[in-house]
């Protein structure tokens, strides 16, 4: 092989290398999108069939219940306008708590309830993920911060 | 008091940046010798009274100042000594101010460290310092002062989020940022250069201690990141492909790559343009990361306030710095040659691919990290990149690294011969694979292909590097003097393998034999988990300085032998409120055993996590062994101070 071929060979194998991870990272790319909803979009059938995506909205008081002998936890999450019910199995982050923001990580089932893989309660310190904060301006239904607390 | 003498050493300290970023350069560009010499003393005073800046802040934070509305909104008089000096960064503003103080101490050092640079290039060096710095400082000045005084001064504090009070995470931004700042002098040397044109060995071997250390720093900060996490957060896990994660990730691959082009670069003269590329892009990515984390686009422990007005800020400016460094390398890398040539099988073509695919890692994470917030701020709706997409992509792209890295230490620089890299190589292969499925038949009777996979790649990259160092001392006369004939750089390159491989065999072992239970446990009741018991033994009240715990015992058996007791507990902060988990767990080297309350249930029962974690302090004894290998490497005769004056020598001849 001349090194002129030579160079051509290694150049156009790494063209292929390049092609072929581009390929595979965009795929893994598409299939691992999770769309953000609010529980109105949800309750107009905007969710995505058999697809997982993210849910954010405020958890309605008095709505969690256990299950007694499971970890399961049932609760209601609502954006001011609708309420969307949530089933979860497991732990149940150290700052989820009744009356405040929580986005969880999901499918919707067949009978309309969200099932949680997933329930996140990070947030900033005004105790609301920003795009549940967003999604309540929207509906008007954003709680004022207690008094005292800066910013 | 101190307050106004801290907000006005900071005010001096903005006027001295201007002058350091400004005269200098200006002197420079014209030849006055005496304003290129200005940037010395400019940067060592602005150290001083950065310093006195951070130092009053720290003094309000001491003394309980709540008339600061930063002491005010991130401290508490409950709060013990310690927590109360660390709280200093442990929000958006104090941590800014921390950022600019390190970026002043890395000025300092190197104008204590430049004897052997021409004054012209240090000119130009100290000058584009003192540009990043003036950005900062009316960053801080403008947008997040800490000296801000609340009136009527509060009673008491706003206390430190808890997540925040322990002591990985005291250490965890001061090392992090450490590193971030340092590639921000990489960055000045690579402009340095750019502006007088003069790309030679001498630059690359300047560049490379100084990288050298930011890197070492930022490996730390990675891993004490990662170490909290997994001991702090109660889910048991290292790593979360979190936006704020892969921002300190993204420089540190880049950082990585650009050591790595760094060696080609002094050695051989190669990839001198595409080096200074890479050196502008770690500090940008590094800058780019304080704006994902500080300006409260993304949700996370690390994300203080969503003020527009910053995230608008550090946006402009990482426009100006990466727009002008790109613009600065677009007019003066055409006139770059490389004085080299090589062929396809050779160190320089190995270093290129090693190069490639870490940018391209970058790139993947850059991509899955941004394209929501672009998304979102065009407002075509809000997504998220679930974390298995980062995996998916960065395990196909790391293993041709783990692949390549022995063999590259192998190959000849300019030009190798197929056979005689072949030959050994085909003789140590099958004794990898061999012990591969040996090890794997040990660990899980080879039924998992990752487990299988992970080994042979650990052990392969173990035992290229070990054909590579016999091939340096078979020469020798003896071991010894083998061994004491290598260079400290090599030994260095070494022991980062070396943590390479360590760190393989963590991720696999730990991520695909990890065993996790979640129960629900009464007093008397007990939990098994693969060899191991774990028998609830109840929880009672404790009380901390400033909070209240419920503390859960749990004894842990394997067999009928106890191996550890463990305790851990449910805190509430007295001050905010917040429920915290903190997980306790028996470390051991080959596994870690995990436990963390949940929450209270009916009766005395709690739901409660337990974990089977083999081998997951492997990853970060990785970390380690890879700041190790840097430590060597800087020790290198080459940078010592005596080869400074042939430095001198050499880049002038060069110019």
């Amino acid at each position: 092989m001349t090194p002129r071929r030579r160079r051509m060979l290694v150049v156009s194998l790494i063209l292929a290398g390049v092609g072929l991870a581009a390929f595979f990272g965009l795929t893994a790319f598409q299939k691992n999108l999770l769309y953000f909803l609010t529980p109105s979009q949800v309750a107009q059938g905007e969710a995505p069939k058999g697809h997982s995506f993210r849910i954010g909205g405020l958890v309605v008081k008095g709505t969690v219940r256990r299950a007694p002998d499971t970890l399961e936890v049932h609760f209601d999450l609502t954006d001011g306008n609708r309420t969307v019910g949530v089933s979860y199995t497991g732990i149940l982050p150290d700052l989820f708590r009744e009356g405040q923001g929580i986005i969880a990580i999901g499918k919707l089932s067949e009978t309309g309830v969200f099932e949680a893989s997933e329930v996140l309660a990070k947030h900033d310190e005004n105790y609301m993920p920003p795009e549940v904060a967003e999604s309540l301006k929207a509906t008007g239904q954003m709680p004022q911060p207690p008094e005292g607390t800066q910013k | 008091m101190t307050a106004e003498i801290g907000q006005y050493c900071l005010l001096l300290a903005l006027l001295t940046a201007l002058f350091q970023g400004t005269l200098p350069l200006i002197g420079a560009a014209r030849g006055q010798g005496l304003w290129m010499e200005s940037a010395i003393p400019a940067g060592r005073a602005q150290f001083i009274f950065l310093a006195l800046a951070f130092c009053a802040l720290i003094n309000g934070f001491i003394e309980n100042d709540f008339s600061i509305l930063y002491v005010a909104s991130h401290s508490n008089s409950a709060l013990p000594l310690y927590y109360r000096i660390a709280a200093t960064w442990g929000a958006h503003e104090g941590s800014m101010l921390l950022w600019a103080f390190i970026l002043s101490g890395w000025t300092l050092a190197v104008t204590l460290f430049s004897g052997g640079l021409t004054p012209v290039f240090r000119a130009r060096v100290l000058g584009t310092m003192g540009l990043i710095s003036f950005g900062i400082l009316l960053f801080i000045q403008w947008t997040s002062n800490p000296f801000l005084r609340l009136i009527p001064m509060p009673a008491e504090g706003n206390d430190l989020n808890p997540l925040l009070q322990d002591f990985g995470m005291t250490i965890h931004p001061p090392m992090l940022y450490m590193g971030y700042v340092g590639l921000a002098v990489a960055f000045s040397f690579a402009i340095a250069a750019l502006l007088g044109g003069t790309l030679d060995a001498a630059w690359s071997r300047w560049s490379r201690p100084w990288t050298l250390v930011a890197r070492i720093f930022l490996t730390f900060g990675i891993v004490l990141g990662s170490w909290w996490a997994y001991y702090e957060l109660g889910w048991g896990g290292w790593w979360f492909w979190d936006p704020v994660e892969n921002a300190s990730f993204m420089p540190w691959l880049v950082a990585t790559a650009l050591l790595h082009s760094l060696a080609a670069t002094e050695k051989r003269g190669a990839f001198k343009a595409w080096t200074v590329l890479l050196a502008i892009f770690a500090f940008s990515l590094s800058l780019l990361g304080t704006f994902l984390v500080r300006s409260g686009v993304l949700t996370s422990v690390h994300a203080f306030a969503s003020d527009p007005a910053r995230g608008l800020f550090i946006l402009v400016f990482l426009a100006v710095v990466v727009g002008s460094s790109l613009l600065l390398y677009g007019l003066r890398a055409p006139v770059i040659r490389d004085s080299t040539r090589f062929t396809w099988l050779s160190r320089e073509s190995l270093l290129l691919v090693n190069n490639i695919l870490l940018v391209t890692a970058s790139a993947s994470i850059l991509l899955g990290t941004l394209y929501p917030l672009v998304l979102d701020a065009l407002k075509l709706g809000k997504i998220s990149v679930g974390s298995p997409y980062f995996a998916r992509v960065f395990t196909p792209l790391m293993t041709p690294i783990v692949f390549l890295a022995g063999i590259a230490a192998m190959v000849p620089w300019r030009e190798g011969q197929l056979d005689k890299i072949l030959r050994p190589l085909l003789r140590i292969a099958l004794p990898v694979i061999v012990l591969a499925v040996a090890l794997s038949l040990l660990v899980d009777g080879m039924s998992d292909i990752a487990t299988l996979a992970g080994i042979g790649m650990a052990l392969w990259l173990l035992a290229t590097q070990g054909l590579s160092l016999w091939n340096r001392i078979k020469h020798r006369q003896s071991l010894s003097e083998g061994v004491s004939a290598l260079s400290m750089s090599f030994i260095g390159m070494n022991f980062a393998h070396l943590g390479l491989a360590v760190f393989v065999i963590g991720v696999t072992l730990s991520g695909s034999h990890s065993e996790e239970k979640i129960v629900k446990l009464a007093p008397g009741e007990s939990a098994s988990i693969g060899a191991y018991t774990f028998k609830f033994g109840g929880v009672h009240a404790v009380e901390g300085p400033n909070y209240h715990a419920q503390e859960g015992r749990f004894d842990v058996f394997e067999g009928n032998r106890q191996v550890a007791a463990l305790t851990p507990q449910k805190r509430i902060y007295q001050v905010q409120k917040n429920p915290m988990t903190e997980a306790a767990i028996d470390p051991g080297l080959t596994r870690d055993l995990y436990v963390a309350l949940g929450e209270p249930l009916d009766k005395d029962a709690w739901s409660v996590r337990v974990y089977y974690k083999p081998f997951i302090r492997w990853i970060w004894f990785g970390g380690l062994l890879m700041m190790t290998g840097g430590l060597c490497s800087l020790l290198d005769k080459r940078y010592r101070i005596g080869s400074r004056k042939d430095l001198t020598l050499e880049s002038q001849r060069g110019a």
